[in-house]
């Protein structure tokens, strides 16, 4: 059985302009000590799909669906059960540490009563296992800066602080959300190096979500590709880059900045879609080279064609990877 | 911090300089004098008169003067108008009195207010939220010369439980009236501000960290959500205070409590340039020191602030 099973999940918003459909029917799995890449552009629903897991939406955001962990149900359930597993079992990697952290209080203290509510450490020893975690993140001279404000830190040193403070409890699942966008390129590969070599050390299943496929190449094994709130294409990685079989996994490959003298980038022409009202056929067909027809009225179910390989297109393989 | 708060009140001097010359001026720019409502006065006592209380001077000789006995002797001069009673007499009579009902009505103001700003917020768009929303514009559209006659009309003619006037420093049934009906315009912009403040930092990014930790929402909101959104009700608050402290022209006289703000009204209609400077120094002083005070209160919240 899967740690974390995400079944038909459905996030809408109510908004004055109407119901926004955040994430349509989106169903993965993930397995322990997995990492599974969530890949989508700015819009496509992948950090409230997310925010859902936790029960972290908006107030005018709803639910709906099955989430399972560890083989209980956890979508929507009331806030004190969720708190148990927030945190302690489940941990959350923010995409802003500039905003993320708390600016009025000390990292000791934000870091400490994460342990205190869930292990209920003094604050003494919870204060000591924050600087333990600080130095497995690499924080230098963690003894004295924690008790250091957030902005005396630098960006790069603050998602250290965020992920320092998300593994605090050893969860079995870390959700990193776009950790590294915030971040200078340098500063990126740092911190992707360093959640690599968590991951390893705790065993932790991790759900990447990210924009940047280059990012989910050097780190999943697994990865969703999502646009519109729907699951495009899921593959295991490797086949993923070398034969993409959906056009909006086509798309976004060549949109990625290359070494070789010879390629050149192509961005995917047109916009995101708007996402209010219900979705009719295929979120990615105005923008697709391949539409068809049908593309336009039907969404073509998520269908496996391979071992662990998913894809949603009315077109056929052939014809879109040729 | 200490250098800061030593630099802040050396600054105040010139401020309060400034301040002192161009009330002077305003005042005898204004047309009438201390004596004119005083019919047929003969020529030479208006000269008399004019002579006793240096009128006759030069104006800036009269300004120097006056500061020379304010920093020296901490001397405010005679009332122009009640002959017997010097300025100190009539702002330590009339002090104390807005002091208390001011201070008390500021205490109420900010518990009241900011408790039902923090519970609208937290309850957005319930039944809590709509009833704390509608207190607080009834109690701001509500105009305090409303307010005291129907404090007055409920609680002293028809339930006879309070006096309707007057004022003892040893009976607190005195303060009551004076106290809701200065508190309740303030205690409603307190509520609002913190309402929509509050609703502001709920929504911000390390709240949500707060709650990914699984922190019960009383500590969401008292630990990290509470100071933050307290910020600008604090620095409405210096201002308020000092209004608050300094009394109320409409307190005062509906409820013949005898403070400053009547006296401050009192002299300015009646021309009587001594009291009004009085009131005038100690309103400026108060300002500049409660607004230092909101300065070193938000260095001690917000961290990014050192002095």
């Amino acid at each position: 059985m899967a740690l974390l099973d995400v079944k038909d999940l459905n996030v809408r918003f109510a908004t004055q302009e109407g119901e926004v459909h955040a994430v349509n029917g989106v169903s993965f799995a993930l397995e322990k000590g997995e990492a599974l890449g969530i890949v989508g552009e700015s819009g496509s629903g992948k950090s409230q799909l997310a925010f859902s897991i936790l029960g972290l939406l908006a107030a005018n955001g709803r639910a709906s669906g099955s989430i399972t962990f560890d083989g209980g149900e956890i979508l929507n359930l009331p806030e004190a059960q969720l708190n148990k597993i927030r945190a302690d079992r489940i941990a959350m990697v923010f995409q802003d540490p500039m905003t993320a952290l708390n600016p009025y209080m000390r990292i000791s203290d934000q870091m400490a009563e994460t342990l205190m509510q869930h292990k209920g450490l003094s604050k003494r020893d919870a204060v000591a296992q924050a600087v333990e975690m600080l130095d497995a993140v690499k924080i230098p001279d963690a003894k004295n800066r924690v008790r250091l404000f957030p902005h005396e830190f630098s960006g790069g040193m603050r998602q250290r602080v965020m992920i320092a403070m998300a593994l605090l409890c050893k969860p079995d699942v870390l959700i990193a959300d776009e950790p590294t966008t915030a971040l200078d390129v340098t500063v990126q590969a740092q911190i992707m190096d360093l959640l690599g070599d968590l991951r390893r050390e705790l065993g932790m299943a991790t759900v990447l979500i990210t924009h940047d496929l280059g990012v989910v190449a050097g780190f999943c094994e697994r990865a969703i590709v999502m646009y519109g709130g729907q699951v495009m294409e899921q593959s295991e990685i490797d086949p993923l880059f070398a034969q993409p079989t959906h056009p909006y996994t086509k798309g976004l490959l060549a949109a990625l900045p290359r070494l070789d003298a010879d390629s050149t980038m192509t961005p995917i022409r047109g916009n995101p879609p708007n996402m209010t009202g219900a979705p009719t056929g295929c979120p990615f067909f105005p923008r697709c080279d391949f539409v068809k027809d049908i593309c336009a009225t039907t969404m073509p179910p998520l269908t496996t064609f391979a071992p662990g390989r998913a894809r949603a297109c009315h077109r056929a393989i052939e014809e879109v990877a040729a | 911090m200490i250098v800061y708060i030593l630099k802040r009140l050396a600054t105040a001097i010139p401020t309060l300089l400034a301040l002192v010359i161009a009330s002077y001026l305003l005042m005898h720019i204004a047309p009438g004098s201390p004596f004119s409502s005083e019919r047929g006065i003969p020529p030479e006592v208006l000269a008399n008169l004019n002579a006793k209380y240096g009128l006759d001077q030069p104006l800036w000789k009269q300004i120097t003067t006056y500061l020379w006995n304010v920093v020296a002797h901490f001397d405010f001069g005679p009332s122009f108008v009640y002959k017997d009673r010097s300025v100190n007499d009539i702002i330590a009579q009339g002090f104390p009195v807005t002091l208390t009902y001011g201070s008390l009505s500021f205490i109420t103001a900010v518990l009241v207010g900011v408790t039902l700003g923090v519970t609208a917020a937290i309850k957005r768009n319930s039944w809590l939220d709509y009833l704390a929303v509608g207190v607080s514009i009834g109690a701001q559209v509500l105009p305090n010369f409303v307010m005291a006659p129907i404090l007055v009309l409920v609680f002293t003619l028809t339930l006879h439980w309070l006096p309707g006037g007057g004022w003892s420093f040893s009976d607190p049934r005195f303060w009551i009236l004076p106290v809701i009906a200065l508190s309740t315009s303030y205690m409603a912009s307190i509520a609002r501000i913190t309402r929509s403040s509050m609703l502001e930092v709920l929504g911000s990014n390390h709240i949500r960290t707060a709650r990914a930790k699984g922190l019960p929402n009383r500590k969401i909101i008292f630990r990290h959500a509470l100071k933050p959104a307290l910020l600008p009700v604090i620095s409405y608050l210096g201002p308020a205070f000092v209004s608050m402290i300094t009394g109320s022209v409409i307190i005062d006289v509906y409820f013949t409590t005898g403070g400053i703000g009547k006296s401050f009204v009192d002299s300015a209609l009646n021309r009587d340039y001594a009291v009004m400077m009085g009131v005038t120094i100690l309103l400026g002083t108060l300002t500049i020191l409660f607004n230092l005070v909101v300065d070193i209160v938000y260095g001690w919240i917000d961290p990014k602030i050192r002095y």
